[in-house]
């Protein structure tokens, strides 16, 4: 017997395939960003390193969010249009679809870092990393990936319409914009400077600069990894548990 | 002895405070068709959900396909079949696609399925054109196409052919003939009253929450008063002066209707039209009317449906 995620999971590539727009959203706008703060405004900001270097870790970051937001309008229009029930009332394994979802959400989420790393470096990112900071970093990215992708496909199966399942991810793509990935907390106004220093994605973002750095520090890797498990947890829970209630 | 595929007793559910479901009691045998007849909120799906696992009972024993609701939900969703309410077909998947899925999902499915539900269901030419195209009749047989794969022995269909034009409804209807002479059990909701009584062995009518009727279509019709004869006219006095003089009539003042009780014969009918011209009465329009289900309805539940089975 085929394994039923596997089933799933050629299901949600059949999906990309065919309303390639959402992943175009996924792997563009991350790059579309990059030009425009590393072009536009990289002179202007002093971060004490080449602005392309401070930049693409928090941009990677911002990539995985903006991924996101065609896993939540997927799985709303799965819940909404009865989908999901069909498969309920089938005998089949229960979290098969979402883990579909999630799997296809991440390798959106690499496929889309892939290409803006391809983009950074023709801007001249120069990172001091070896093979196990790179490692480290990808790793770093598929958990921020599979925590982020289990909070949005709660979020996708909890809201009403695709509309706002899409609308409920967009405090996703915002909080990179109020984190270190941009410009460093510490030259932000009171207040917002205090939220960027201890929002989840910051020791994130700072993780993976300290990897591409070549100088990983332990204590914001352990908040990093903390903060993605927590996440994941939070997220898969609250998933489950909405699956099994909404009919 | 018979085969019952279906048995619920003392069936309860409430979403949050609000009772959907007030204690409903089925049996349903093999190979028949069995049909819940309500108008909207009645709670129809709500019992389509908690009978195919979707939603969990507050109270009752139900026992489907042989297993326990309860305790061997996975051994029940092997063996039923499932067509919600609204289509649940893959839009981004073709037709073949859509069925492909349900095998691969399925262990019982034999491979060349595929193509013998697309033939049988008339969908073989836009098999391979993305389910989005499909008009709604093809959507709820390409729907029903996907139940079938693995051969469910007991398929639920909920409001199967609300929103359908009077043609896709036949073909649906003789779909749903075939499948029952081939010994598949049928559960089947539906706020039509005239789909009832074409397709159903037996009729439950639900409202508010229990189930007010049961019996076969003829059983139910015999429960009300018989036929009687419609008198319409064009003036309140005229009504008023007519019901006056058919002291056993009742009347309708907002359709300016005398309904007299009768039995439709020749000789009953003459008595009464000579009395009319007896008073210089005349009705506008005149009919003979033989209780539908739409009468039994309104006799067991004190009120009208809210969509008229035409």
């Amino acid at each position: 017997m085929k394994s039923h995620s596997m089933v799933m999971l050629r299901r949600n590539f059949k999906h990309i395939a065919r309303n390639p727009v959402s992943v175009f959203n996924a792997v563009l706008m991350p790059i579309v960003v990059m030009l425009m703060f590393v072009y536009m405004f990289g002179d202007a900001f002093s971060v004490g390193v080449d602005y392309v270097d401070y930049a693409t870790p928090g941009l990677m970051l911002l990539a995985v969010c903006y991924g996101l937001g065609a896993t939540a309008t997927a799985v709303n229009s799965d819940m909404t249009k009865g989908i999901i029930n069909r498969f309920k009332v089938m005998d089949v394994s229960r979290g098969a679809v979402l883990t579909g979802h999630v799997v296809a959400s991440v390798l959106t989420n690499l496929v889309a870092i892939a290409a803006l790393l391809g983009v950074a470096f023709l801007l001249g990112f120069s990172p001091a990393a070896n093979f196990l900071d790179w490692l480290g970093a990808v790793g770093v990215v598929v958990l921020l990936g599979f925590a982020t992708g289990w909070l949005t496909i709660a979020l996708g199966l909890a809201a009403k319409t695709p509309e706002t399942a899409g609308l409920a991810s967009v405090p996703l793509v915002m909080l990179p914009f109020f984190s270190s990935a941009i410009v460093p907390a510490d030259k932000m106004g009171p207040g917002l400077k205090q939220f960027a220093q201890y929002q989840p994605f910051t020791p994130i973002i700072e993780t993976l600069r300290g990897l591409l750095n070549g100088a990983p520090a332990t204590g914001t890797l352990l908040a990093a990894l903390g903060w993605c498990v927590g996440i994941a947890v939070v997220g898969y829970l609250w998933a489950s548990s909405t699956f099994k209630k909404r009919a | 002895m018979t085969d019952l595929a279906i048995t619920a007793s003392g069936l309860r559910k409430a979403y949050h405070d609000k009772t959907v479901l007030d204690g409903i009691d089925l049996e349903v045998e093999a190979g028949t068709i069995f049909s819940l007849l309500g108008p909207n909120g009645a709670g129809k799906t709500t019992t389509v959900n908690v009978l195919t696992t979707l939603a969990k009972a507050d109270g009752g024993n139900v026992r489907v396909a042989g297993h326990d609701l309860a305790t061997e939900a996975k051994a029940v969703r092997a063996a039923i079949g499932v067509t919600g309410q609204f289509a649940a077909v893959d839009e981004l998947l073709t037709g073949q696609e859509n069925l492909q899925l349900m095998v691969d999902l399925n262990r019982r499915a034999r491979k060349q399925s595929v193509a013998d539900l697309l033939e049988r269901f008339e969908l073989t030419d836009a098999a391979r054109k993305p389910a989005s195209t499909y008009s709604g009749g093809m959507r709820r047989k390409l729907d029903l196409a996907m139940t079938l794969v693995g051969n469910p022995r007991i398929i639920f269909l909920d409001e199967p052919t609300t929103g359908l034009d009077p043609r896709s409804r036949r073909t649906m209807w003789t779909i749903i003939r075939d499948l029952v002479a081939d010994g598949v059990t049928i559960f089947l909701t539906t706020q039509y009253l005239e789909e009832a009584d074409q397709l159903a062995d037996r009729i439950a009518v639900l409202d508010q929450g229990r189930l007010v009727a049961e019996g076969t279509a003829d059983q139910l019709k015999r429960r009300i008063p018989g036929t009687h004869v419609r008198l319409r006219f064009t003036t309140a006095a005229e009504l008023d002066a007519a019901a006056r003089v058919l002291a056993e009539s009742t009347k309708d003042d907002e359709a300016l209707v005398l309904r007299v009780p009768g039995d439709g014969g020749t000789k009953s009918l003459r008595s009464l039209l000579d009395r009319l011209d007896e008073y210089a009465l005349s009705a506008a329009e005149f009919s003979v009317h033989t209780p539908d289900l739409d009468d039994v309805f309104l006799a067991l539940t004190g009120h009208a449906t809210e969509v008229s089975a035409k």
